[in-house]
């Protein structure tokens, strides 16, 4: 397409700022009000009103005029560029071959005036997205038009693929009655204790007695430890222990329903457009998360799951899918269950015999210092103060840190295998973290200042839609772990991966 | 509007090792410190200005507050903004861009050019009357998805713009 418009830079459209000045004004309400109620005195209160009014409409109008005449944008032959800024200058760049679609929004105040929000959708997620406030509608539409074009001509050209009949869905996980009922059983749950708290608090009025009166309660306490102590202490004991289980049995019910409502029917499927999950009884939800967009999985387990040999995995995926990126595939099954469905992502164990590495010995080293100074500190206080019984208590807290944070060192590891970043750590609840290195996005060496003088740091792996953090590493060993994730990531270009 | 940019003479100060393996880090452009000087002397103001206001009520002896206030304020003015200039590095490789930063807390960040999203070149008002300017490179990554070099002169950063883009281009045809 040759059009000369698009060689200069271009700016949005001028009616854009009354919708701006008009929105403006919704947002300083509350300014506003304050304004005319300071003011209310100085005249008739219509007057007082309009007065602010029109003065704010004015300067939002102004700020609005200001920053539309250093907007540009700029059709280039490889990318799009808006240029910003009255005092401070930007300039953005995007890539056609960043652009994964272009989409056009219209608010009703938009609407209204025949605007558009243009929209640049990249593929790293909403957040950061090009837009162009109010462009007129079929300027939105040349500019999509043009920008598909530009896209899809510098793009390799994608054969089309013979339209065989879409295979089968394989279920990969499911989640009968039984599996839900020990999945609720774990998922124990106090809130409805909490819930009930929150009632009292909000409807006492309607009870016959005042709850909040404690010498009512201590009469009834006396009235019946009195008859408890008839009894003896067998009798004071299980009844403690009564009202622990029915505590207890309130919890697993309360987990038991929760659960249930959330993952009836739980079934995960691989599909050809990816992975299919449905669960839920009152509210059904459906979701399907392409195969190519998930980033990294994640294998974890509770203390008392772990037990009893329950794990769950969920995927990482890129965070333009859900609310939340972390998108549990299968939140309660046995390691034998669960690894396949790693697999039908791609994913692989970490192979036997390989050589896993811990966080450097000054890393332990120091992590241990810092938690024993932490005990040792009020305990030498305590001590100077002459109270040697109370000073083992900070002693004991001390040991059990240090021990905990040898512990956790001896259990934080990871690995590099053909083709993937694995770490491992915990140890009541272990943790297993699994990413492709070519779906990496950057590699990062944090130190500090313990860190420079020891030589560790974490590295930070980038990852879409989540975090991969390895504390501790040596600097030889973060240097070879760059060089290998970034060899991996040469590989591969962003968009190829992003387009499945 | 250009100030003169003449070069500092930083060869008497030694540079931490931040280039640990051996890598040639480019250093920022001069101009950069006196940026960080200005920005310096912008924040301390308000703190100058509540300590001479505290001094006024004189609840504490004369010079009480003062005197710590003017020592640190002459600290980040004069030494610090040194410091951080010195430590900031980047390398412009073929495929990544990698940037070196932190006096205390440092970090060396890589990104590869085929994990670029998008590209901003960012001059504040500041950095306008240096002629210098911000390049920030943001990837799909949700921790530290941009990483940001200031200090570049704004020639410099409108070519490593273009090199980028240019290689953007190359790994999808």
């Amino acid at each position: 397409m040759t059009e000369p418009a698009l060689s200069e830079p271009r700016r949005t459209a001028p009616v854009g700022l009354l919708v701006k000045a008009l929105s403006g004004l919704r947002q300083s309400i509350a300014g506003m009000a304050a304004g005319i109620f300071f003011l209310r005195d100085q005249g008739s209160i219509i007057w007082v009103a309009l007065g602010v009014i029109a003065l704010v409409a004015l300067v939002q109008l102004g700020v609005a005029w200001l920053q539309w005449h250093r907007l540009t944008f700029h059709v280039g032959a490889e990318d799009i560029r808006v240029e910003s800024g009255v005092l401070a200058r930007a300039a953005r760049s995007v890539p056609y071959e960043r652009i994964q679609d272009v989409s056009l929004e219209q608010g009703p105040l938009a609407r209204l005036f025949g605007l558009v929000e243009v929209r640049f959708e990249t593929g790293a997620g909403g957040a950061d997205d090009l837009a162009l406030t109010y462009l007129t509608v079929p300027e939105g539409e040349e500019l999509r038009e043009v920008v598909r074009a530009q896209r899809d001509g510098a793009a390799r050209e994608i054969a089309p693929e013979a339209q065989t009949e879409p295979a089968p869905a394989q279920v990969l996980f499911a989640m009968g009655p039984l599996r839900l009922f020990t999945f609720g059983v774990f998922e124990f749950s106090l809130a409805v204790i909490a819930v009930l708290f929150g009632l009292t608090q909000q409807f006492d009025f309607l009870l016959p007695f005042d709850i909040w009166d404690w010498d009512y309660w201590r009469g009834q306490l006396a009235g019946q430890s009195a008859w408890l102590e008839r009894l003896g202490m067998l009798a004071r004991v299980v009844s403690v222990l009564a009202a622990l289980l029915s505590v207890a049995l309130l919890g697993a019910l309360t987990g038991v329903v929760r659960t249930s409502l959330r993952e009836w029917g739980f079934t995960l499927e691989r599909t050809d457009k990816g992975f299919r999950r449905r669960r839920g009884l009152l509210t059904r939800t459906d979701v399907v998360m392409p195969a190519h967009r998930v980033q990294a999985m994640t294998i974890g387990t509770r203390l008392l799951r772990r037990l009893f040999g329950w794990h769950g995995l969920s995927f990482v995926s890129l965070a333009q899918d859900a609310g939340s990126a972390n998108h549990v595939v299968a939140p309660f099954g046995r390691l034998e269950e669960l690894w396949p469905v790693a697999q039908a992502a791609g994913f692989a164990p970490p192979p036997d015999g390989a050589k896993w590495h811990r966080a450097s010995a000054a890393y332990r080293f120091d992590s241990m210092l810092i938690s024993g100074l932490l005990a040792v500190i009020p305990a030498s206080v305590l001590l100077g103060l002459g109270q040697y019984g109370w000073a083992m208590l900070p002693l004991a807290i001390g040991t059990v840190l240090v021990t905990g944070e040898w512990i956790a060192w001896r259990k934080t590891e990871h690995v590099l295998d053909a083709r993937q970043v694995i770490a491992r750590r915990g140890w009541l609840a272990p943790r297993l973290d699994i990413a492709p290195r070519v779906k990496l996005q950057s590699v990062d060496f944090s130190q500090g200042p313990l860190g420079r003088w020891h030589g560790y740091g974490t590295l930070h792996l980038g990852l879409a839609g989540g975090t991969f953090a390895i504390p501790g590493v040596s600097v030889e060993r973060a240097q070879a772990v760059r060089d290998a994730v970034l060899a991996s990531i040469a590989q591969a270009d962003f968009s190829e991966l992003n387009r499945g | 509007m250009h100030m003169d940019d003449t070069p500092l003479d930083i060869a008497p100060l030694a540079r931490p090792a931040v280039d640990a393996d051996g890598e040639e880090l480019t250093p920022l452009h001069p101009n950069h410190v006196k940026v960080l000087r200005v920005q310096a002397v912008l924040t301390a103001i308000p703190f100058v200005i509540a300590a001479l206001v505290l001094e006024s009520a004189g609840l504490l002896p004369t010079g009480a507050v003062l005197v710590p206030v003017l020592l640190l304020a002459g600290w980040f003015v004069l030494r610090t903004p040194l410091r951080r200039y010195i430590a900031k590095g980047y390398t412009m490789g073929d495929d990544r861009l990698r940037v070196v930063r932190g006096v205390l807390f440092s970090s060396d960040s890589v990104v590869p050019f085929g994990r670029v999203q998008h590209i901003d070149l960012d001059q504040g008002p500041l950095e306008r009357m240096y002629d210098l300017a911000t390049l920030t490179v943001h990837t799909a990554g949700t921790h530290n998805a941009s990483v940001r070099l200031p200090g570049l002169l704004n020639a410099d950063a409108v070519a490593m713009r273009e090199a980028i883009r240019a290689h953007i281009r190359r790994d999808t045809l």
